[in-house]
C-alpha cells in the first residue's frame, strides 16, 4: 500500500479526477444550455392525436415522461396552442388513451402577435358572405402587405408621436420655469408664442391619431378563416399573423433556413407579449452598453488605485490595510454594491443633479432614479478590485531594471511611469479589466435596484440629442432570464426563451471578452521581453 | 552650492562641436567625492569614500563582491535613492554643483551623467525609439534633429552598421553584446558628461567584451567614464585611474599601472595577487 502512494500514480489519478470532473461539470451545464436553449427556432412537426374519447388533439409534441406510481404507463406533454380559446399552452395526454396518431400535411403553424401560436388548418378568406377558399401560397402576399402596414403604424408611434412629444415636453418645462419667473410684458409674450406652438403641436398630434385609427381600420379588413382541429372556426385578422408555415411538409433545407431566420429575428427584434415572444435585442444591447460604460469607468478608477499603491506609498501598515480593504470589497455580496448605488449615486449624486440642472422637470426625476449609469458606476465599483490586483501584478512584473534604465537618462517618475511601466503593465490591466467585464455582464442583483427593467421603452442610444441617454432605464440579458423564467405570465411556453437567452448571455460575454484578450495578445505581443 | 541655474531647457545638448579642442575647453570639471557614507537600514555600506575622479580618464573601481563598488557607483547619479530605506551623508561635487543638495533637480544630474547597466536592459520598443527614448523625454520635438542625434549616437558605439537596416525593429531581437552597446548608445544620445558602467561586461561573450572595451577606450577622449569591474584584467587593460574597495572604504586609489605593479597596502597586493575576493 505504502508502495503505491511512494510512485505518486494515486495522486495522479486524484489531481486528474477532478480536473475531470471539473471540465465534465462545464461541458454538461453548456450542452444542456444548448440543447434546451437552440431547439426553441425549430420549426417542430405537428402531431394530431385521436383520444378514445372521440377528442382529436393538435400540436407540437413537447416531451414524454413516465407516470409516477403507474407501472409501464407513459403520457405525453403537447403543445396545444391556441391559448384565447384553450386558455393554456399545453395540455397532458396519457399515452393509453391515445387511439391513432398522425402527421396532418396541410396542419400549420400561425405565429401571431397576440395569444402565441395557433395551429390549425386554414379554410380561407373571410368576405361579407361567407368564406372564400383559398391556398397557403395565397396568402404570402397579404402578410407581406400587413407586414408593411405594421411597420408604418410602428413608426408613427415611436418616431413621429415621439417626436411630438419629446418637443412638447420640451415647450411643457419652458412653459412651467416661464411661469415661475416674475410676470413681465417679456415673459407674457413668450408664454402665448410657446402656447400657440404646443397647441399647433397637439394638432398634428390629433392628426397623427387619427392616422393610427384609420391605419387600424385597414389592419382589420382582411382576416382569413382557421379551422380548429376539433371542428371549431377561428376567424384571424391577417394583421395579426406573423408568420404561417407548414412544418410537416418542410424539408431539411427549408428548416435549417427557418431556423437561422428566426435566430436572427430573435436577437435582433424587440420582445413582445411580456418578453414570452420575439426577439431579446434590446437587452443585448443594453447588457453590452452597460458593460462599455461600466469599464470605462472602472479602468481608470483601479489603475490609478493600483498605481498609487505599488509605485507611490511606501510599504507600510496603511498601505497594506488598504489593499486588504480593496481585495475584501471583491468578497462583499452584490446585492450590497447595489444599496449603496441607490444611496449613493441614484439619491445622493442623481438627486443633487436633479436639483441643479433639471430642476424644472421636478418632481419628476432624470437622474435621480435608476439608469444605466448608475447601475453601470455599481458595477465599476463592484469590479474595481479586480482591476487594482491585476494592474498592481501588472506593474509589479515590470523588471526594475526597465526602470532604472528610463530614470537614468533623467526621467522623472511620472515619464517613467507612463512610457515605460504602464505600457509594459498594459496586458496585466487588460485581464483585469477581462474579469471585470465577466463579472459585471452576469451580475444582476445590484442591477434590480439600480435601473434595470422588465420593459424599456426605448434604448439608452438613439437619434434625439444628445444621442446618448444616460439617464434612461434598461433592459439586461441577466435580469431577462429571471423575468422570463419566474416572473412571466406564462412560464411553460417561455422555458426555452429562457435557455436561449442564457446561451445569447455566455455567447455576449464570449465576445466581449474575446475581444479583449486579442487586444491583450497583441500589447503582450509587443511588449515581450526576450530573456538574454 | 548651486552656482548655475540649471534647466532643461537651457542646457539641452545643440549639436555639439565635434572637435576635442572645444570639448576641453568646455569640460573642466572633475567628481570630487567627501566623506560619502551610505546605509541601507541599519547595514553600512560606505565608509567615509575620499576621492576625486579626473575628468576625459578611465576610472576604474574594482573590490571583491559586496564592497559596495555598485553602490558608489550609483551615489554618483543619485540611483540609489530608488531604494527604500536609504541613508546618504557627504557630498559629491560636479559641475560647479553638489550633486546632493536639495535644490539640485536629480533628473538634472542623471542626465549630466549616463549610466550602463550590469545586464543590457533596452525598453522594449524598437531600436531606434530606444535611442530616442532619452531625447524625447528631454524635451526635443525636432524629428530630423532627433535622428541625426539617434544615428550619431549609434555611430560612436560602432553599431550603425549593423542595425542600420532595421533600426525601426525591436531591439530584443539584438544579440546581448549589441543590446549593451545599444544601451551604451542610448546613453551618449543625451550628451552626458560622465558615463557610469556597472560592470557592463559581466553578462557578455569576450568578443562582445573586447568590443565595448575598445569602446571605452573611445569614449574616453569625450566623456570621463567610471566602470566598475570585478574583472581586474579588464581594470589594468583600459583604466586609467583604479581604486580599490574593500568593506566600504576605499583603500587605495591611484594611477593603474601603479596600483598594479607597485600597491602600496598590503590588502590590495592580496587581492590583485588573488590571495582573497
Amino acid at each position: 500500500m505504502r508502495k503505491i502512494f511512494k510512485t505518486g500514480t494515486p495522486y495522479v489519478w486524484l489531481t486528474g479526477g477532478t480536473l475531470t470532473i471539473s471540465l465534465l461539470m462545464i461541458i454538461g451545464l453548456i450542452i444542456l444550455i444548448m440543447v434546451k436553449g437552440l431547439g426553441m427556432f425549430w420549426p417542430h412537426k405537428l402531431v394530431q392525436y385521436t383520444l378514445q374519447d372521440g377528442a382529436i388533439v393538435l400540436g407540437e409534441f413537447s416531451k414524454k415522461e413516465p407516470i409516477p406510481h403507474q407501472k409501464d404507463s407513459y403520457r405525453t406533454k403537447l403543445k396545444v396552442g391556441n391559448r384565447d380559446v384553450y386558455g393554456i399552452d399545453f395540455r397532458w395526454i396519457d399515452n393509453a388513451g391515445i387511439v391513432s396518431q398522425e402527421y396532418p400535411k396541410t396542419a400549420l403553424t400561425i405565429e401571431r402577435r397576440e395569444w402565441g401560436n395557433m395551429y390549425g388548418f386554414l379554410k380561407g378568406m373571410r368576405q361579407d358572405n361567407g368564406i372564400k377558399p383559398m391556398e397557403l401560397a395565397e396568402i404570402e402576399p397579404l402578410l407581406s402587405e400587413s407586414q408593411i402596414l405594421y411597420k408604418r403604424i410602428r413608426h408613427i408611434e415611436k418616431r413621429e408621436i415621439g417626436k411630438i412629444n419629446h418637443k412638447m415636453e420640451k415647450y411643457r418645462l419652458e412653459l412651467k420655469r416661464l411661469m415661475m419667473q416674475q410676470p413681465s410684458a417679456n415673459t407674457e409674450k413668450k408664454i402665448t408664442s410657446i402656447k400657440v406652438k404646443m397647441d399647433e403641436l397637439e394638432k398634428s398630434y390629433s392628426k397623427k391619431v387619427d392616422m393610427l385609427t384609420s391605419l387600424y381600420t385597414v389592419a382589420k379588413e382582411k382576416e382569413v378563416v382557421i379551422s380548429l382541429v376539433d371542428g371549431s372556426e377561428k376567424i384571424l385578422p391577417v394583421f395579426q399573423i406573423i408568420r404561417i408555415y407548414n412544418p410537416n411538409e418542410m424539408g431539411i433545407y427549408e428548416k435549417s433556413c427557418f431556423y437561422v431566420m428566426k435566430f436572427w429575428k430573435f436577437v435582433s427584434e424587440e420582445p413582445r407579449e411580456a418578453n414570452t415572444e420575439g426577439g431579446i435585442f434590446p437587452a443585448i444591447f443594453g447588457t453590452v452598453m452597460m458593460v462599455l460604460i461600466m469599464s470605462i469607468a472602472v479602468v481608470p478608477l483601479g489603475v490609478i488605485t493600483a498605481i498609487y499603491l505599488r509605485e507611490y506609498t511606501r510599504d507600510n501598515i496603511i498601505a497594506r490595510l488598504v489593499r486588504i480593504s480593496v481585495n475584501n470589497l471583491a468578497g462583499v455580496p452584490s446585492i450590497v454594491f447595489g444599496v449603496f448605488g441607490l444611496g449613493f449615486f441614484i439619491y445622493f449624486v442623481g438627486g443633487g443633479i436633479d436639483k441643479i440642472f433639471y430642476q424644472d422637470a421636478l418632481p419628476t426625476s432624470t437622474f435621480g432614479t435608476g439608469g444605466i449609469l448608475w447601475a453601470s458606476l455599481t458595477l465599476a465599483l463592484l469590479t474595481v478590485p479586480v482591476v487594482v490586483v491585476a494592474t498592481e501584478e501588472g506593474i509589479s512584473s515590470v523588471p526594475t531594471s526597465l526602470k532604472e534604465a528610463s530614470c537614468a537618462l533623467g526621467a522623472t517618475k511620472f515619464e517613467t511611469l507612463w512610457r515605460v511601466i504602464l505600457p509594459q503593465a498594459t496586458p496585466g490591466i487588460l485581464t483585469g479589466m477581462i474579469l471585470a467585464m465577466a463579472r459585471a455582464a452576469g451580475e444582476v442583483a445590484p442591477l434590480m435596484i439600480t435601473g434595470v427593467v422588465k420593459l424599456a421603452p426605448s434604448l439608452p442610444l438613439d437619434g434625439y440629442f444628445p444621442f446618448i441617454h444616460l439617464e434612461r432605464k434598461f433592459m439586461h440579458l441577466g435580469f431577462h432570464i429571471y423575468d422570463v423564467g419566474f416572473q412571466s405570465p406564462n412560464i411553460e411556453a417561455a422555458l426555452p426563451m429562457v435557455y436561449t437567452t442564457t446561451l445569447v448571455l455566455l455567447l455576449t460575454v464570449l465576445v466581449l471578452n474575446l475581444a479583449a484578450i486579442i487586444v491583450r495578445n497583441k500589447l503582450r505581443k509587443r511588449y515581450a521581453i526576450s530573456s538574454l | 552650492m548651486q552656482e548655475v541655474s540649471l534647466t532643461r531647457e537651457n542646457t539641452f545638448p545643440n549639436l555639439p562641436p565635434r572637435t576635442s579642442k572645444d570639448l576641453i575647453t568646455k569640460h573642466m570639471n572633475n567628481i570630487i567625492i567627501k566623506d560619502l557614507s551610505l546605509a541601507y537600514g541599519d547595514k553600512q555600506v560606505l565608509k567615509g569614500i575620499n576621492q576625486e575622479i579626473e575628468e576625459k580618464k578611465i576610472t576604474a573601481i574594482i573590490g571583491p563582491s559586496g564592497c559596495g563598488k555598485s553602490t558608489l557607483l550609483r551615489c554618483i547619479n543619485r540611483m540609489n535613492e530608488l531604494i527604500p530605506d536609504v541613508k546618504i551623508s557627504g557630498q559629491i561635487i560636479f559641475d560647479k554643483m553638489d550633486i546632493y543638495d536639495s535644490n539640485t533637480d536629480v533628473t538634472e544630474v542623471r542626465r549630466k551623467i549616463g549610466m550602463v547597466f550590469q545586464r543590457p536592459n533596452p525598453f522594449p520598443k524598437t531600436i531606434y525609439d530606444n535611442v530616442a527614448y532619452g531625447l524625447r523625454i528631454n524635451g526635443l520635438k525636432d524629428k530630423t534633429k532627433i535622428s541625426e542625434l539617434v544615428e550619431r549616437s549609434l555611430e560612436d558605439c560602432g553599431l550603425l552598421k549593423e542595425v542600420e537596416d532595421r533600426l525601426h525593429t525591436s531591439a530584443m531581437q539584438l544579440s546581448g553584446g549589441q543590446q549593451q552597446r545599444l544601451c551604451i548608445a542610448r546613453a551618449l544620445a543625451i550628451e552626458p558628461k560622465v558615463i557610469l558602467m556597472d560592470e557592463p561586461c559581466s553578462a557578455l561573450d569576450p568578443a562582445s567584451t573586447f568590443k565595448i572595451e575598445e569602446l571605452m577606450v573611445k569614449l574616453k577622449e569625450r566623456y570621463t567614464v567610471i566602470i566598475v569591474t570585478h574583472n581586474m584584467q579588464q581594470a589594468a587593460r583600459v583604466s586609467d585611474t583604479t581604486g580599490f574597495l574593500y568593506l566600504g572604504k576605499l583603500i587605495e586609489y591611484g594611477n593603474t599601472k601603479k596600483l598594479f605593479t607597485k600597491p602600496k597596502e598590503k590588502l590590495t597586493e592580496d587581492y590583485i595577487s588573488g590571495n582573497f575576493g
